[in-house]
């Protein structure tokens, strides 16, 4: 299997408290990967590693590797804006940013220059179509994006952050604040999606890993227990906590 | 017998201590209305011997000779109050902005009572201190630097002292507001590859802008209505000032000034009553307007 991202003995503490510990893995090109574990056990923090959004946590500490195409981004030298445009985040609730429904998905566009009329127009209306939000907001395409329903508004996210064209999308619950019907078409979504992209999935969700995964990564307090296929990890898993959390003896 | 004695004795506190706190209630919304009706019935008076426009827009003031001009006043007022504002604004933004931005979190910290204790500073030692640093620096300094030739107190001196009186009140409200606006929202923006000073300057400062010129509103209020360090080193000449380097005279000025010694002269003391009430009006103003400010943006 071909590797977008591996990382090696990821250990990330806040405040020297461990967060992670010595992780590694490996997140296929253009696969669901899915990153399964009970709430607290270092499921986000993982995640949002990837892009260097941990940067922001007040006393943290970060050692390992983490390679993306064979570059090693926890290197102090990489430039963070274009690991993150390379990258779409999608996170448990959606926080559209303060402007209209326009701005919010031109907005990467806007800041990295791309200033042409029509070449945003043809973007916004590419990319909302690709979510299927384009036929319920195109004739208020001004209106401010907080006034959309909650599931619109975590469309308008994905919409927002593929406008970007990263090679990654990173989601971390992306359906734990939706309603049944919006979370199907998220899910819907990146199926059809992950022939163009790589897609780290976090959930602490068991029927959604399922529907969805092509790898599947299990983790409890900070540590990877077991990683493998679909087919090795729920129906013949190795470690006792492993066994234990599938069978719903905890969530 | 004597469970129940007690059970009735508690209930009769309950309602004791209930109405108490109803009649605290009312008397802190009763006692500003009582405030304003007796500044109107006071300045009738003046009312009825004048007319308001004539008030508001002359600037003759000699009230042994019973001609009343506010305009001096007022003008006088805004220009400290503005000026004031555009120097302490800034300042108290950026300030914010660094402090929960991009200081380490024990700066933070320590600035959060350092803040509340110069929010503490009784005026009189602003007032104090602007006569003996910012007047002569005025007018050793900075007018000769204008080629002006000035006393130093000024409408300049008025708003320097101002300003540094309100920054520590508007800048608690602006970090606790810039402190409100969800770290989530930050992610995203920098997840789309902006900068740090782009996500503070198109996603942290626009989420929190209601806010922030409400606060900026806020502090205007204050301003207009600060008295004590401002009537000390702004000259109280009742002139309309043409410039920063001019002595002003603003109304919480005229009226700490005046008020008692001339009361003997009727429309004089109306006349003062009737400053209260402007200034009262207008502080009320920038408050329902800094409010209607927040209403706007929120339904936007």
């Amino acid at each position: 299997m071909n590797n977008k991202i591996s990382i090696h003995n990821l250990c990330l503490s806040i405040d020297r408290q461990p967060i992670l510990k010595n992780v590694s893995l490996n997140i296929p090109t253009n696969k669901i990967t899915v990153i399964l574990g009970p709430s607290g056990c270092g499921k986000t923090t993982l995640l949002k590693s990837l892009n260097r959004l941990t940067d922001l946590i007040p006393g943290v500490q970060q050692s390992g590797e983490i390679m993306l195409d064979g570059v090693n981004i926890l290197n102090g030298n990489q430039d963070l804006v274009d690991i993150r445009q390379k990258m779409g985040l999608l996170a448990q609730r959606p926080y559209p940013l303060p402007m209209n429904i326009y701005k919010n998905i031109t907005y990467g566009l806007r800041i990295s220059g791309r200033r042409n009329r029509q070449f945003l127009d043809k973007r916004v209306e590419h990319y909302l179509k690709m979510v299927n939000l384009w036929d319920e907001v195109k004739d208020r395409l001004k209106d401010p994006a907080s006034a959309l329903s909650i599931g619109q508004q975590q469309r308008l996210c994905l919409a927002r952050g593929l406008a970007v064209d990263p090679e990654i999308i990173l989601a971390d619950e992306p359906t734990s604040s939706l309603d049944p019907i919006s979370s199907k078409l998220i899910e819907e979504k990146f199926l059809e999606l992950k022939s163009q992209y790589t897609i780290v999935l976090v959930t602490h969700i068991l029927r959604q890993a399922k529907r969805m995964a092509d790898y599947v990564v299990f983790m409890y307090l900070g540590e990877v227990i077991e990683q493998g296929t679909p087919d090795e990890l729920f129906n013949n898993p190795q470690h006792p906590v492993t066994k234990s959390y599938l069978s719903g003896q905890f969530y | 017998m004597k469970h129940i004695r007690l059970t009735r004795y508690r209930k009769w506190r309950n309602v004791f201590h209930q109405s108490w706190m109803m009649i605290a209630l009312l008397a802190m919304l009763f006692i500003p209305l009582v405030l304003v009706a007796g500044l109107i019935m006071k300045s009738m008076l003046l009312l009825e011997n004048h007319p308001l426009f004539e008030l508001l827009f002359s600037s003759d003031w000699s009230p042994l000779s019973s001609r009343f001009g506010f305009l001096p006043f007022i003008v006088s007022s805004l220009w400290i109050t503005i000026l004031s504002l555009l120097i302490s604004a800034p300042v108290c933004l950026l300030t914010a902005i660094h402090l929960t931005q991009y200081a380490k979190r024990w700066v933070l910290r320590i600035m959060h009572p350092v803040i509340d204790i110069l929010a503490g500073i009784p005026s009189v030692i602003f007032g104090v201190w602007g006569i003996l640093v910012i007047v002569p620096f005025i007018s050793h300094q900075l007018g000769p630097l204008f080629g002006k030739s000035v006393s130093g107190y000024s409408i300049l001196a008025g708003a320097f002292v101002l300003s540094i009186m309100i920054i520590p009140f508007m800048l608690n409200m602006l970090i606790e507001l810039i402190k409100a606006v969800p770290n989530e929202l930050q992610e995203a923006s920098l997840s789309l590859g902006a900068s740090k000073w782009q996500t503070i300057k198109l996603v942290v400062v626009r989420k929190a802008l209601p806010g922030i010129v409400s606060s900026f509103g806020l502090g205007m209020s204050r301003a207009f209505g600060e008295t004590i360090a401002v009537l000390m080193v702004v000259g109280n000449v009742t002139r309309i000032p043409t410039g920063v380097f001019q002595p002003g005279y603003p109304l919480p000025a005229l009226i700490a000034n005046n008020y008692g010694e001339m009361l003997s002269i009727p429309l004089y003391d109306s006349a003062l009553m009737l400053a209260a009430l402007i200034l009262f009006l207008v502080v009320l103003m920038f408050n329902v307007f800094s409010r209607f400010l927040i209403l706007k943006a929120e339904t936007h």
